[in-house]
């Protein structure tokens, strides 16, 4: 059986700086896969080669067994098989919650109006943000804005969601209830790669965790393992430090 | 031991280190009403007392500010001068749509819109290199004296066309400087969500960037409603030619302050309506950054 998803050797450096160096990694179809690891050691970048956002240097990055980075295939194809959620939302201001939702799967998909509105409060309903609906982003508070994004994301009815330290930015009272969102995203059988600095969720919500260090995937293992028995001695550092910090 | 400027001015509190811009209370509103009146009244005074009691006001009232040549020129410049709103008109709702499109282009990337991307820079930097004036009598004179099949002779419809070939430049700058105050991740999630560039700068960028610069696109308003006058040196009756050929008949400039006046009437409200524009812009960015 082909992985879901399959990242071979990718290289990329911004400038004369290398972001990522030679990383590899599958992730099975239904997988929720977290990367972990300090700030700057690749994990955004990775998220964003996955989505085409970012070119690659040199590797290749399989969907389905295709090589989606080849000259030859249509960057815009491929963004509508997988969602991407940033850490700062990026809602687009100007447009009604309901627009923001609708916009993809209308200008992408050629969905009639009223049918994408449907769709998006069936979503919104589904995540507890129907009254929101005709409400401009700046209203919301960061939680919700941050459940907007990830319901905007869904919306092109993607096969893999790619989530980039959605946490980040929220205040501390709101993380629980995106993390909710996730994680039922989960039980509905989402295929997914988190990078995230929430230890504790990792734990609860990965499948498998990745430590990447440096712009390589250092360590690869079970949440059990990873956390409770790391081998490396920089996952060892890293994770120390998080438990000192009273983050796990 | 004496306080430090330093130390008083911090015991005297922020407040009292430089006047508040709105008045906390009715007897402090109304006393900055009676000061703002008082000081206006005497300079304007004082301004109005030098010129007039000048030796040559009198003269000078004659040429420029006969109420008589006044009401004699007026119809004409008036008359003329509708012509020119037509002109700023026509002109505007042109440079808004074409200077948007260039802006379009240029924010395009990949190497496949290099081409049009050079054309586009080229142009930009070819209008805004040359006088505006210097492109009216060159388009308004030249275009016609080729005498092409088909192609308009009108200097009127050639000035206007220098016009908007002039302000586009221009105005392409301006909604750059908003393209590009947006913020790079709203292109990215855009993108994200499987938009082309094209329809992420048509939905997403250029709506919001329309509106950061809407404050500077109503400054170019301001700007071309007086710029249109130039078209006179093709000899098209507007209102600035028929104030000229006024003067030319009688000697006098009146003709000229009654066309000043007309374009006053028109430029200072849109320049005052830019103002309360900006400021309430302002406010509610304010407001929601809170």
């Amino acid at each position: 059986m082909t992985a879901k998803l399959s990242i071979q050797s990718v290289r990329k450096s911004f400038d004369d700086k290398t972001v990522l160096r030679d990383v590899d990694l599958e992730v099975a179809a239904h997988e929720v896969v977290c990367l972990i690891g300090s700030s700057g050691s690749g994990k955004s970048t990775l998220l964003k080669c996955i989505n085409l956002l970012v070119p690659i240097d040199a590797g290749g990055i399989l969907l389905d067994g295709e090589d989606i980075t080849a000259a030859d295939v249509n960057p815009n194809l491929v963004r509508q098989t997988m969602g991407i959620v940033f850490q700062a939302f990026n809602l687009f201001p100007h447009m009604r919650v309901i627009d923001n939702i609708t916009l993809g799967p209308r200008k992408v998909h050629g969905v009639p109006r009223d049918e994408a509105e449907e769709r998006a409060r069936d979503l919104l309903s589904q995540f507890d943000l129907l009254d929101k609906a005709e409400a401009y982003p700046g209203l919301l508070s960061g939680g919700q804005q941050q459940r907007v994004a990830i319901v905007r994301a869904l919306a092109v009815e993607p096969e893999l969601m790619l989530l980039d330290e959605v946490t980040s930015a929220l205040d501390p009272e709101l993380v629980a209830e995106v993390l909710n969102v996730i994680k039922d995203l989960k039980g509905g059988g989402m295929t997914m790669v988190i990078a995230t600095h929430e230890m504790g969720f990792a734990r609860d919500v990965a499948d498998t965790v990745c430590f990447l260090d440096d712009g390589v995937i250092l360590e690869r293992a079970a949440p059990k393992d990873l956390f409770g028995n790391p081998r490396q001695p920089r996952t060892q550092q890293f994770l120390q430090r998080i438990i000192d910090a009273g983050r796990l | 031991m004496n306080p430090t400027p330093i130390e008083k001015v911090e015991r005297r509190g922020p407040q009292a280190l430089w006047p508040r811009r709105s008045p906390h209370t009715r007897e402090e509103g109304a006393r900055g009403a009676l000061i703002a009146a008082t000081s206006t009244v005497i300079v304007l005074g004082l301004i109005l007392f030098v010129v007039l009691n000048s030796a040559a006001w009198p003269k000078v009232q004659r040429q420029f500010f006969s109420w008589f040549h006044f009401k004699e020129s007026f119809p004409k410049v008036a008359s003329g001068f509708w012509l020119d709103i037509q002109m700023f008109l026509v002109a505007e709702v042109l440079i808004l749509a074409i200077a948007l499109v260039v802006a379009m282009i240029r924010a395009l990337r990949g190497p496949a819109f290099l081409p049009l991307r050079i054309i586009v820079v080229t142009y930009i930097d070819l209008i805004r290199g040359i006088p505006i004036l210097l492109l009216i009598l060159l388009m308004g004179f030249g275009i016609p004296s080729l005498q092409l099949p088909g192609v308009p002779r009108s200097p009127l419809f050639w000035g206007v066309a220098a016009l908007v070939i002039s302000y586009s430049a221009y105005t392409a700058e301006v909604y750059r400087a908003g393209i590009e105050s947006v913020h790079e991740s709203q292109r990215m999630s855009a993108r994200s969500i499987g938009l082309t560039q094209g329809q992420a700068l048509r939905h997403v960028i250029v709506p919001q960037a329309v509106r950061n610069v809407i404050p500077a696109l109503l400054n170019g308003f301001v700007s071309l409603q007086k710029d249109v006058a130039l078209v006179f040196v093709l000899g098209v009756r507007e209102g600035l030619r028929e104030a000229d050929i006024y003067n030319a008949r009688t000697f006098n400039y009146t003709s000229y302050i009654a066309a000043a006046v007309l374009f006053l009437l028109v430029s200072v409200p849109v320049a005052r309506f830019t103002d309360w524009y900006t400021e309430r812009d302002r406010r509610r960015k304010q407001a929601m950054s809170s």
